[in-house]
């Protein structure tokens, strides 16, 4: 049986989202006021114990992105949150950014604080204008209350937080592309090398990291990386929060401990399909994430065993599709996304997305092909090894996993048959 | 119509001005009463800020909540990612086409609504979703759909 | 410095710490295909053709990579060559093929990587969506269907010249280059420097071609049709045909104008020289009795249209002098069928020029002093190119000729106008001698010349010392604006050329242009200068006889009416 942990959403529904005062309460701010006691080295090591990975999706190790950072010498340095939570089906942000603001402008006060960083930045997705409401709310009672601001709680420590907003641009999720955002220039990603450790923001070395990243951080410095660590798996510290969305009974985000398996959660947690239906893929990790079938349900969710068997942990998204859905207008859907939010400076993401885009519309008006499953495999063998960035990396994956489950479908597409019964061939097929 | 003084007050208001672009610009967007920038509006802001036009031009194109033509007073953007696709996200685009008589991309004559696409919305647990302004609503039926438009009607005129 | 080893194929290689993979296979002699790339702009990396195997699990664009210690890299292998295949593939099903009647059919770097990546199919469903061809403006052309979107042209309008008008626009398959709102070129503050066009590869933006009213003019017997070529052409054209860049093909270039079938061929270098006495006496004139110092030349068009459309307020400081070209204009339909009995409407003028903005100056209303538009066509250096491959001229084998008389007669200071620093050192050797009244020995002024983006120099004239500049691109020419508004300069004579390096390399210039190129015209430029016999603009003699039969002295009432023109404010 699957179990919920509370580490990053203890106080989820316990406080009120303006009132530091409930924050304080619930021992909010202890865990700055131990890190203040603590060298940079010190945090950073506990960090490193944790086995905190990055949850914005890439999953990079953050003690080892922390370390990084800490060993440049240039400064100033920045702090930057990513709060674009772009990836469909991840709506995990908001609920730390809507229930517990306090929580993450702890946690980066923290991070301000161990590389010497004055000024912290949150980019929230032009989408969440109540979260940037919320968080701007949090900001400025932390600064009223001198915990945000000059010499935060009496120390020569000083730290402000900036709360800026995307306007619809599933790209301003990438790091580089969100540090241009962030400097009033269009959210297109930069060439890497150089790491945003050492040119990012403003061309300072720059900290990214996710909300929920960043969310995990408080617990950590107050508990101990071990004590995080000791929730997951071996490699996997600590908890992942899962946003459960599709065709099952009860969706939402919940907490899990890394381990629990991927049935567990769409079961347990879940409360599986609705009423007469039947389960026929899930799509791991957002619209950038594979499809996979009943095979792989016993997965246990962790870096390790999602690698193993062609899945990801990404954003913690987890979408359940029932029978009453068609493989290709699902992987359709998906190319569309990418089409739509593909930066269009790189030739493959540009032109490769619109290519696949026309493969899938084709097969679901009834006119694909034969040749089209061969175009589809070169652009899922060239996109992901060739895109300028992750979005083109990843764009393929989910068509890809799509035709591997249900050739079938996609064959029968050409003979103008849709088993669920959602394409239509109205244009009446070949 | 927004003066070139407002436009001013409005690009003042913002200590890092270039930094905070985007958040100028969507302010304008909603003061314009449309729902769009103008260009006359752009090229205000790109004096006021002292960079060519032609940024401007690329920041409003690129991101999706801008628009350089008027829309109506609401924006109903219906989301049309994945998990709100399986939850069948198609049947309320239809029930919002069929109640406003106008196309995914249209504005009503009025002008008072416009229908609109949107990626995920962060609504997934209450899909199909879709969002008016600050406002989002989920699990959409037939009748909610009727007593929304109702509402903004109402509210709108 | 310190050296990285690699291997690249089997080529064991060490070049310096942050060398690109690219430069690094360029130095072991492997050649790696690029699209985007250009040697002297920012990296792009966006067209992903120079895709390359680092033992990684992704390939890695060699324009953008740094190498690093003890990387293997293989440039050519299935999985190289399958994804830079999909690149071009992907790029050629969103292109018109139209090679046959394209401008760049022959010098086009999309075209000549089809060939090189041995493309015979294109597999992917075709997605050519025809944009409308922007043909507003008289000097640049834009055919959007075209471009592959390398950014090159943005990188140019936005960062080198800072004029800004073009830029990236909307994502994925709309993203495109454009101007605010779509406009026209001419709608927008574009100066018409060309620079766009001249790092286009492909056939997206082009000058607009006017050799066929050119072959029109040739071909009416009624009409004397002259042809004055800029001082930057003679040592660029012949790379049209194939020669070094750095070749001096003055005397070809002379016949081969003549194998067209123009009467007379004459010398912007004659204005050039005129240019010099009007402009250093203007100088001088204001140094004595007052007026907007720094003085600063207005030679070229395309800083000129600058000036009026970003710092009107600074029109004052600008002299008055037309450009050469347009003194030429003015003279060749007055002075000159006067002198040989001509009727001037009978006279068409053509101008051979590395510039495209000058295409929009001699239609500029002020440029008809003689009654009649002064120069009635400007080609580019291209459009001269393509005029001589279509007659069939074997330009590498003519026999050189001499410019006619007398509007072909100059001196060396005339023929650097066509480097940055030219105008500058030409005038300061006319200048300091009317000044000192002695003769100038060592008549290089060296501080003032090279590529640099802006240079400066003292010199001594009289025991008073004057301050001068020299900048060369309109995002160098700004700093020095600025720093005048502001009032922080206290220089007395600046230069401003519009395109980096001066008109050698010119919007016009021949396609491939490049630093290392322009430094061959460069120096190329000065070698002709040291090779002519006059090196002083006032020791023309054929100027000196223009002055006593027919403008009076510099600055006089005819060369006035002339030789000297207005600005006015366009700013919107
Ligand atoms: C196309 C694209 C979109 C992304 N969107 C997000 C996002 O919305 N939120 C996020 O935290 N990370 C996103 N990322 C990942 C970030 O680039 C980056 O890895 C992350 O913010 C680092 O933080 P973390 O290590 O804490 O995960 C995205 C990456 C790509 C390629
Ligand atoms: S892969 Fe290329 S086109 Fe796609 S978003 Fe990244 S940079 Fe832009
Ligand atoms: S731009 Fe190049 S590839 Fe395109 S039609 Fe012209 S010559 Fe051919
Ligand atoms: S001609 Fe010059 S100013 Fe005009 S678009 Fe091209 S680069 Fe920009
Ligand atoms: S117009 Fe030419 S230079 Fe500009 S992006 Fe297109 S292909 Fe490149
Ligand atoms: S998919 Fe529609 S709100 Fe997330
Ligand atoms: S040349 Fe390297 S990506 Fe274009």
């Amino acid at each position: 049986m699957a179990k919920i942990v509370e580490l990053i959403t203890e106080n989820v529904g316990k406080v009120r989202p303006d009132s530091l005062e409930d924050y304080l309460n619930a021992s909010g701010y202890e865990a700055l006021k131990k890190a203040f006691k603590m060298t940079p080295e010190e945090i950073i090591e506990e960090v490193k114990k944790s086995n905190l990975r990055g949850r914005g999706g890439a999953g990079y190790p953050t003690g080892s992105k922390w370390e990084q950072l800490h060993e440049i010498d240039e400064t100033p340095k920045y702090i930057v949150c990513n709060a674009d939570e772009g990836e469909p089906g991840t709506f995990k942000d908001k609920i730390i950014m809507d229930k517990d603001p306090f929580k993450l402008v702890e946690a980066m006060t923290i991070a301000g604080y161990t590389f010497g960083s004055n000024h912290g930045y949150i980019y929230i997705r032009g989408e969440y204008p109540l979260s940037k409401k919320t968080m701007q709310k949090a900001v400025d009672l932390a600064k009223e209350a001198g915990y945000l601001g000059d010499n935060i709680l009496g120390t020569d420590y000083s730290f402000d937080i900036h709360i800026r907003t995307g306007a619809g641009a599933y790209v301003c999720g990438e790091n580089s592309a969100q540090l241009n955002s962030l400097e009033g220039k269009v959210g297109r990603p930069r060439i890497k090398p150089p790491h945003l450790a050492e040119v990012g923001l403003f061309k300072k070395p720059t900290l990214v990291n996710n909300v929920e990243s960043f969310a995990a951080i408080p617990y950590i410095v107050l508990n101990g990386g071990e004590k995080y660590a000791s929730f997951g798996t071996k490699e996997s510290g600590g908890t992942k929060l899962v946003c459960l969305s599709g065709n099952v009974v009860n969706r939402g985000v919940y907490e899990v401990p890394f381990g629990t398996t991927i049935r567990e959660i769409i079961y347990d947690l879940g409360g599986g399909m609705p009423e007469g239906r039947k389960f026929k893929f899930a799509q791991i990790g957002g619209s950038s994430g594979p499809c996979f079938g009943e095979d792989k349900l016993d997965t246990p969710l962790c870096y390790k065993e999602t690698g193993k068997n062609g899945l990801i942990v990404g954003s913690g998204a987890l979408l359940v599709v029932d029978d009453s859905n068609c493989a290709v207008d699902f992987a359709k859907c998906i190319s569309e996304f990418f089409v739509h939010e593909s930066c269009g400076k790189c030739t493959m993401c540009r032109e490769g997305n619109r290519q696949l885009l026309r493969i899938l519309t084709r097969f679901t008006e009834g006119k694909g092909c034969k040749e089209d499953f061969a175009l589809i495999e070169q652009l899922s063998n060239v996109l992901p090894i060739s895109s300028f960035c992750g979005l083109g990396e990843t764009a393929t994956r989910a068509v890809s996993t799509c035709i591997e489950l249900f050739r079938d479908e996609f064959e029968e597409h050409i003979e103008g048959k849709c088993r669920a019964g959602i394409c239509s061939f109205s244009e009446g097929g070949k | 119509m927004l003066t070139n003084q407002q436009i001013r007050d409005v690009v003042q208001k913002y200590e890092d001005g270039e930094e905070n672009i985007l958040a100028i610009l969507l302010k304008l967007q909603e003061a314009s009463g449309q729902n769009y920038i103008s260009e006359d509006c752009a090229v205000e802001v790109a004096k006021e800020l002292n960079i060519p036009a032609s940024k401007i031009y690329d920041l409003l194109t690129f991101h999706s909540m801008f628009s350089t033509k008027p829309r109506g007073k609401y924006i109903i953007e219906i989301c049309k990612s994945a998990p709100c696709h399986v939850n069948k996200s198609r049947e309320i685009v239809k029930m919002f086409e069929n109640e406003l008589g106008i196309k995914m991309g249209e504005t009503t004559a009025d002008k008072l609504f416009t229908l609109q696409f949107t990626s995920c919305i962060g609504a997934c647990d209450i899909a199909p979703a879709a969002k008016i302004g600050e406002k989002v609503y989920g699990n959409l039926t037939k009748e909610d759909v009727k007593k929304i438009i109702q509402e903004y009607r109402e509210g709108g005129k | 410095m310190k050296l990285v080893n690699l291997k690249i194929d089997d080529v064991d290689i060490s070049v310096p710490a942050g060398t690109s993979i690219l430069d690094a296979a360029k130095q072991a002699g492997i050649k790696i295909p690029t699209l985007c790339y250009h040697p002297d702009l920012p990296v792009k990396a966006s067209c992903r053709l120079c895709l390359v195997d680092t033992g990684r699990k992704k390939l890695e664009t060699a324009c953008s990579t740094p190498v690093k210690e003890g990387m293997k890299v293989i440039t050519n292998s299935k999985k190289v060559r399958d994804a830079r295949r999909t690149a071009l593939k992907l790029l050629l099903a969103n292109h018109p093929q139209d090679c046959l009647t394209c401008v760049r059919n022959g010098s086009c770097e999309l075209q000549a990587l089809a060939a090189e990546l041995n493309i015979t199919d294109i597999s992917f469903y075709n997605m050519v969506e025809k944009l409308p061809i922007d043909d507003s403006n008289l000097a640049i052309v834009r055919d959007q269907s075209k471009c592959i979107k390398c950014g090159r042209c943005i990188e140019v309008c936005q960062e080198v010249q800072c004029v800004g008008v073009i830029n990236s626009s909307f994502r994925s398959g709309e993203y495109k280059m454009t101007t605010a709102f779509d406009k026209a070129l001419a709608e927008t503050d574009c100066v018409y420097c060309g620079q766009c066009s001249a790092v286009c590869p492909v056939g997206a933006i082009y000058e607009k071609d006017d050799t066929a009213k050119v072959w029109k003019a040739l071909e009416d017997p009624d009409m004397h049709v002259v042809v004055q070529t800029a001082p930057a052409v003679r040592v660029s054209i012949g790379e049209e045909f194939g020669l070094e860049p750095g070749s001096i093909v003055t005397g070809q270039m002379v016949a081969a104008l003549r194998k067209l079938g123009f009467d007379k061929v004459f010398d912007t270098d004659f204005t050039a020289d005129l240019t010099i006495l009007e402009e250093g006496s203007e100088l001088l004139e204001r140094l004595k009795n007052g007026g907007a110092i720094p003085l600063i030349t207005s030679c070229s068009p395309g800083w000129i249209n600058f000036l009026e459309r970003f710092y009107p307020e600074l029109i004052p400081h600008v002299s008055t002098c037309k450009s050469p070209q347009q003194m030429f204009g003015a003279l060749a339909k007055t002075y000159y069928p006067q002198k040989a009995g001509l009727s001037p409407d009978k006279v068409f003028v053509v101008s051979i020029m590395p510039c495209t903005a000058k295409k929009y100056e001699c239609a500029r209303p002020e440029m008809n002093s003689s009654g009649y538009q002064d120069v009635d066509v400007v080609l580019t250096t291209r459009e001269l190119g393509r005029m001589l491959k279509q007659a069939g001229v074997n330009f590498e084998n003519l026999e050189p000729e001499e410019f006619d008389d007398p509007l072909g007669i100059s001196t060396g200071a005339a023929v650097i106008f066509g480097a940055t620093g030219g105008v500058m050192e030409a005038a300061l050797r006319t200048v300091y001698e009317i000044v000192t009244g002695t003769v100038l020995e060592d008549v290089d002024f060296k501080d003032v010349r090279g590529i640099k983006g802006i240079k400066e120099a003292e010199v001594e004239l009289d025991g008073q010392k004057v301050k001068v500049a020299v900048a060369n691109g309109l995002g160098n020419a700004k700093i020095l604006l600025d720093k005048i508004k502001n009032g922080e300069c206290d220089y007395q004579f600046i230069e401003i050329m519009c395109c980096p390096g001066g008109c050698i390399g010119g919007g016009g210039q021949p396609y491939g242009t490049t630093n290392e190129i322009k430094e061959k015209r460069i120096k190329a430029i000065y070698d002709a200068d040291k090779g002519m016999e006059l090196r002083k603009s006032h020791e023309n003699p054929a100027v000196k006889i223009l002055y006593e039969e027919f403008l009076g002295e510099p600055l006089s009432e005819k060369s006035h009416e002339l030789l000297h023109t207005h600005y006015v404010s366009k700013k919107k």
